[in-house]
């Protein structure tokens, strides 16, 4: 990946962290360190890997993502708004009385394909938008964003086994793993280990990355199948609230707000990462 | 009296239909025997998907189809769709607004000597309260046939509840079906009894005793629960006063409280609900359970006779 390249994911990735900060902020609630947990998954898979067309949301041949852990919607909704499905006006409806813009992702929302927030569902979803296509010959992608703790889902292996059974190569899961879930460490609260195990034997190709490393999810996300006729999970290890340094690593931070005080600092910290001026 | 069991009449239709519209396809849940889905996967391979034992997978994958442009049709059971996988069927297909049509076989007391985890009679109260989404019992094969015809063109969410057992006819033949339409099986003044699935035929043997009597009894086919017919209802209560409900579901959240909700809200008027009261139902073939609870001729008529006369 060239650095320019690089550079602009960063930058972008930057600028989503903020604005999704500003959105909960105004709001009073939000998944704050969820979202920032995926931002660079979702900067990179949109910016850089999916086939999209913004002026033809629906466009047939369009890959799909689902947001199958879908409280963390604010990145979700903040690229889809700085892409320009929607205004960026509207995001200061986040939450607010009749808004399109739901606390989980609303598919009356230009680009996004469907209602999701109930964990454990994604998956599924996602088998089905596969198989259609390779039932139609079409060479469009699937890709699932899911949280480590919804793995305690038993749905998620259902969908598991359905995946592989199919030979989905078209299917591509990405798990946001984190290591925190609401209560505390996933491991503590149900422990869902060896992940790559599980998937290796339920017959997925499985790759671990960093998932703050834009070349390394560029690279498995644009790659695949890496083998034809499997399903692929990329386990990307992430850092809950990445970006603030006192929201990192936190469980707290799960669906906390930040103060006034708390953002200016989060501004301060994030600013310099995207090289241009904010405004309000 | 002919009789067919309504899902058979459903497959043969999708057959015709499916070998014309590629895009529809049939999910089952290790349930092709029992939905009597054998026949397609037989004729149109590439057109069943098997998702085995898994139902929040089933309507998940059901959905994800529809997203992408199929018309998927589930053939599960009703007991586990309507309990087990109901938050896919919420999420995924009603709030979503996905084309899935869910298909509940093994309604009612179709399993009625299994017992009450494979008795499938709190699935319409289930559906009922679920926004976006259709319900709808047919009453016989010619109903069955028409509803699938009609639903091909709807893009919609529907919930479909068929029995297990073949049920005798009520139509002869052309059967005029349209989604939230009830239907007047039979006119008359003295009451009105409105079933569904397959307790119209019930409804209309009880009838027939009834007008021996000397009582004239009229019946409505109430096919569609969701959205319910509340004009036929109101009219029915202003022409007829008196009204039964029956059906294989129990009386709590399914046709009786539909119409009584109607009914309280317009034109009060007496009313029996028959169903399964709140008891896990006792074991037996349905028919012997039916009986049991008063679904049956004998007692629809001596209930109608209480029913006049209480209010004469």
């Amino acid at each position: 990946m060239k650095l320019a390249d690089v550079q602009f994911l960063a930058g972008k990735a930057a600028e989503i962290r903020l604005n999704l900060l500003k959105m909960i902020f105004k709001a009073k609630m939000g998944h704050t360190g969820s979202s920032l947990s995926d931002t660079d998954i979702l900067t990179t898979l949109y910016y850089d890997v999916m086939q999209l067309r913004v002026d033809e949301p629906d466009w047939e041949e369009r890959d799909r993502f689902i947001l199958s852990k879908g409280h963390a919607v604010e990145s979700y909704y903040c690229i889809l708004a700085d892409m320009g499905f929607i205004d960026k006006e509207e995001l200061n409806t986040f939450c607010q009385y009749q808004t399109r813009l739901i606390g989980h992702p609303n598919n009356k929302v230009p680009g996004i394909e469907m209602n999701t927030g109930a964990l454990g569902h994604g998956l599924s979803i996602a088998v089905g938008m596969a198989k259609a296509a390779k039932m139609d010959n079409k060479d469009y992608r699937v890709f699932v964003l899911m949280g480590d703790g919804e793995q305690a889902e038993g749905s998620v292996w259902e969908a598991a086994m359905a995946g592989a059974h199919f030979g989905l190569d078209n299917l591509i899961g990405i798990i946001d793993r984190n290591r925190l879930q609401i209560t505390g460490a996933t491991e503590e609260v149900m422990g869902i280990e060896p992940l790559v195990g599980k998937w290796r034997n339920f017959g997925w190709q499985v790759l671990e990355i960093d998932g703050h490393n834009y070349g390394e999810l560029k690279k498995c996300l644009s790659s695949t199948p890496v083998e034809e006729g499997k399903p692929t999970m990329i386990l990307a290890n992430t850092i809950k609230g990445k970006g603030v340094s006192f929201i990192e690593n936190k469980a707290g931070w799960h669906h906390r707000v930040p103060s006034a005080s708390e953002l200016n600092q989060a501004v301060e910290e994030l600013s310099p990462l995207i090289g241009v001026d904010i405004d309000g | 009296m002919a009789e067919l069991a309504n899902k058979a009449a459903i497959c043969d239709t999708l057959i015709d239909l499916a070998k014309i519209d590629r895009d529809i396809v049939v999910l089952t849940s290790d349930s092709r025997g029992s939905a009597s889905m054998t026949k397609f996967a037989d004729e149109l391979p590439e057109q069943l998907i098997e998702v085995g034992i898994a139902e929040q997978n089933l309507v998940g994958i059901a959905a994800g189809l529809a997203a992408s442009g199929k018309k998927p049709y589930i053939a599960s059971y009703a007991a586990f769709l309507s309990m087990r996988s109901i938050e896919q069927i919420k999420v995924d297909v009603a709030y979503s607004k996905t084309n899935v049509k869910v298909i509940g076989i093994s309604g009612g007391l179709s399993y009625g000597p299994l017992g009450m985890s494979h008795h499938a009679v709190q699935d319409i109260a289930v559906m009922r309260a679920i926004p976006n989404l259709k319900v709808i019992m047919p009453a016989d094969r010619y109903e069955s046939k028409k509803m699938i015809e009609v639903l091909v063109n709807n893009e919609d969410p529907v919930y479909i509840r068929v029995g297990r057992n073949p049920v005798p006819d009520v139509y002869q033949g052309e059967v005029d079906f349209e989604i939230a339409k009830g239907v007047v099986m039979r006119d008359g003044s003295d009451l009105s009894i409105i079933a569904c699935g397959r307790m119209v035929r019930t409804a209309l043997d009880s009838a027939e005793e009834l007008s021996k009597l000397g009582i004239s009894c009229r019946v409505i086919n109430m096919h569609t629960l969701k959205p319910l017919d509340d004009e036929i209802i109101i009219k029915s209560a202003a022409e007829t006063g008196h009204i039964i409900t029956l059906e294989e579901h129990s009386i709590y959240g399914g046709l009786g409280s539909a119409v009584a909700e109607v009914l309280a809200q317009n034109s009060p008027v007496s009313m029996k609900i028959i169903g399964i009261p709140d008891e896990p139902a006792i074991a037996g073939k349905a028919e012997e359970v039916y009986e049991y609870y008063g679904l049956s001729t004998p007692s629809i008529v001596e209930e109608a006779k209480k029913l006049l006369s209480n209010s004469r």
